[in-house]
């Protein structure tokens, strides 16, 4: 057992990262996100890694990309107008297959929106973002500790599939201060890296591109990215399923909804509804096949997100039409409160007698 | 038999893909037999542009990046910090250093990144097919300046070199040409001077080099290396803009 530490979420992923092995740390200030790069300030130089504060969030993503290829363990954080601005990075770190983590912390959109906590880049996270045939793998905490189980995760599985993998969670999580624990010290299994930057000393030169002016040869590469992905969609679906054995009613929720959810459970389950929650943890691969299999046997999905119905289309998508979906949302960084999603299941089950 | 010129070890043994009369060519080699005369090859690093240099890595001999239009310093900046051990240069263009890279051409200088820039100014855009450049000078023609670039829409050619000479984080400036055989010597001196301060910790180092294009300002090169003399040099005037301290 190592000690409990009583974090905020953001400091949390930011230790865990620097636990992961991370030494580079890029990035620009912007709320509800400021507490990581402000931990890695003075985090990073006590184990001889480097924090810049850069010029823009167009540049940390560039000195993110620029650290991958040199073969470091890199990560940057921002929250959604500034995860808008580093899309063009993005898209060439996943072309280039160089690993990294994206945290993004979402705060309400569109535009400079608001500070209060979102789900509305979900889109923007899971289907690409930036130009080009891509995804990010995507990871969604729901809690401190799982935020920093997460963050070690992450760098393992961008190393492994040579992918920018983001962690996506919320404001509401960046500031919330609960007990962690990060684990015994381990020694990162970081990969060897015969294709990084070093010099080219005693091997031909390495070189990360990403334009490929021959469309045979690139037709090539993005089918092999297609299968790399597929592989990930194999591997690396991860979710939790929350009293769903004897559900009726199945709730879908990720991060801080989740997490509001299962309160809304323990209520609804003391009233005599029998109502669960399939909580998707990985957001790309999405666990279609989880939801394919509930939908063999709960009639009423309810989703619940803040956003105005984003993740609410892969649930779709994967029960295909066998279930009945339904939706609930607040928006514009308002967050649904428990008695709120305690009503709108109420509703279902009333309606479904 | 003793081999008095040759091609640098630094530069591959290949056909480039530059138009006849371009200036790229020449400040390959300048750069390419810098970085010989160090014995650098095996510890320097390039970041290859977006416009009309981004193929350099099929001719220089050394690891490369190929870098988004205009982010080669934010790249050439988290190589450094990871490996200090190394030589990185970017070699970028007016359009990538003077307009769409700005921020990043301005930051890496007031950080003092220990990098250098080849910074390649032909008052043209090349690759896209003769569009104006942030450094086309007042009354060039191009593309989208067909009556020639007028300041009252189009605003003023920048001059880099000076700009980032006022930036603390700059050790060495300096702006050459490789209109003629004497500015090419010049040229490879100040190259050089760019390396050193580098490899030295000195700071971030930049050279600035006129060039000419003869496909898109529709010259003969000859023709070319006169108009770099006749019209650039006095706009952009050729000479150190800033020494380290400790020459």
């Amino acid at each position: 057992m190592t000690e409990k530490k009583f974090m905020a979420g953001n400091e949390a992923i930011a230790e865990a990262a620097v636990q992961a092995g991370c030494r580079c740390y890029f990035g620009y200030p912007i709320t509800p996100q400021n507490e990581i790069g402000e931990y890695m300030s003075w985090r990073l130089p006590q184990v001889g890694g480097c924090f810049i504060q850069a010029e823009s969030e167009v540049a940390a993503i560039y000195m993110v990309f620029g650290a991958a290829g040199a073969g470091a363990r890199v990560m940057t954080s921002s929250s959604s107008p500034g995860i808008s601005l580093m899309q063009e990075g993005i898209s060439y770190i996943a072309a280039a297959e160089l690993p990294c983590v994206i945290v993004n912390m979402m705060r309400a959109g569109p535009g400079l929106g608001g500070i209060q906590p979102s789900q509305s880049d979900y889109f923007q996270a899971t289907k690409g973002g930036g130009h080009g045939d891509y995804h990010l793998l995507v990871l969604a905490p729901h809690t401190a500790q799982e935020a920093v189980n997460i963050t070690m995760l992450a760098f393992d599985l961008a190393d492994k599939y040579r992918n920018p993998v983001m962690i996506l969670g919320d404001g509401n999580m960046g500031q919330m201060m609960e007990p962690v624990e990060f684990g015994p010290p381990k020694k990162p299994s970081v990969a060897k890296k015969e294709w990084i930057i070093t010099g080219a000393k005693g091997r031909p030169r390495n070189i990360i591109k990403t334009l490929f002016l021959d469309p045979v040869i690139l037709e090539k590469r993005n089918l092999a990215m297609g299968a790399k992905l597929r592989e990930a969609a194999r591997n690396e679906v991860r979710f939790e399923p929350y009293m769903i054995e004897d559900a009726d009613i199945v709730i879908a929720a990720y991060g801080t909804v989740a997490r509001i959810t299962k309160t809304a459970i323990k209520i609804l389950r003391e009233k005599g509804l029998k109502v669960g929650l399939l909580r998707p943890i990985s957001l790309y691969p999405f666990p279609y096949q989880a939801f394919a299999q509930t939908a063999e046997r709960v009639k009423n999905i309810l989703v619940v997100e803040m956003s105005l119905g984003q993740m609410v289309e892969d649930v779709k998508l994967a029960v295909c039409g066998k279930s009945q979906v339904h939706f609930y949302c607040r928006v514009g960084g308002m967050v649904p409160s428990y008695d709120e999603i305690v009503a709108e299941v109420e509703k279902i089950a009333k309606e479904a007698k | 038999m003793e081999m008095v010129s040759g091609r640098p070890k630094t530069l591959l043994p290949v056909p480039t893909h530059y138009c006849p009369g371009c200036g790229h060519g020449v400040i390959h080699r300048l750069v390419a037999e810098v970085i010989d005369d160090l014995g650098i090859r095996e510890k320097t690093v390039v970041v290859a542009p977006v416009g009309c240099a981004v193929l350099l890595y099929n001719y220089f001999d050394v690891d490369a990046y190929e870098a988004a239009h205009g982010r080669a310093p934010a790249i050439a900046t988290g190589c450094k910090r990871v490996h200090p051990e190394l030589v990185v240069f970017t070699y970028q263009g007016d359009g990538d250093f003077a307009a769409i890279g700005t921020a990043e051409a301005v930051h890496v200088a007031a950080r003092g990144e220990k990098i250098t820039t080849i910074f390649v100014n032909n008052a043209i855009y090349g690759m896209t097919g003769g569009q104006m450049a942030p450094t086309t000078l007042l009354g060039q023609k191009t593309t989208t300046t067909t009556g020639g670039r007028a300041s009252e829409t189009a605003g003023f050619p920048i001059r880099m070199s000076e700009m980032i000479a006022t930036l603390p984080g700059a050790a060495y400036v300096a702006r050459v040409s490789v209109s003629s055989p004497k500015n090419v010597v010049q040229a490879k001196r100040a190259v050089r001077k760019a390396f050193e301060t580098q490899i030295k910790g000195l700071g971030y180092s930049l050279v600035e080099f006129l060039s000419q294009c003869p496909t898109n300002w529709h010259m003969t090169p000859v023709e070319s290396t006169r108009w770099v003399e006749e019209k650039m040099v006095p706009y952009y005037p050729l000479g150190e803009f800033k020494v380290p301290k400790e020459e």
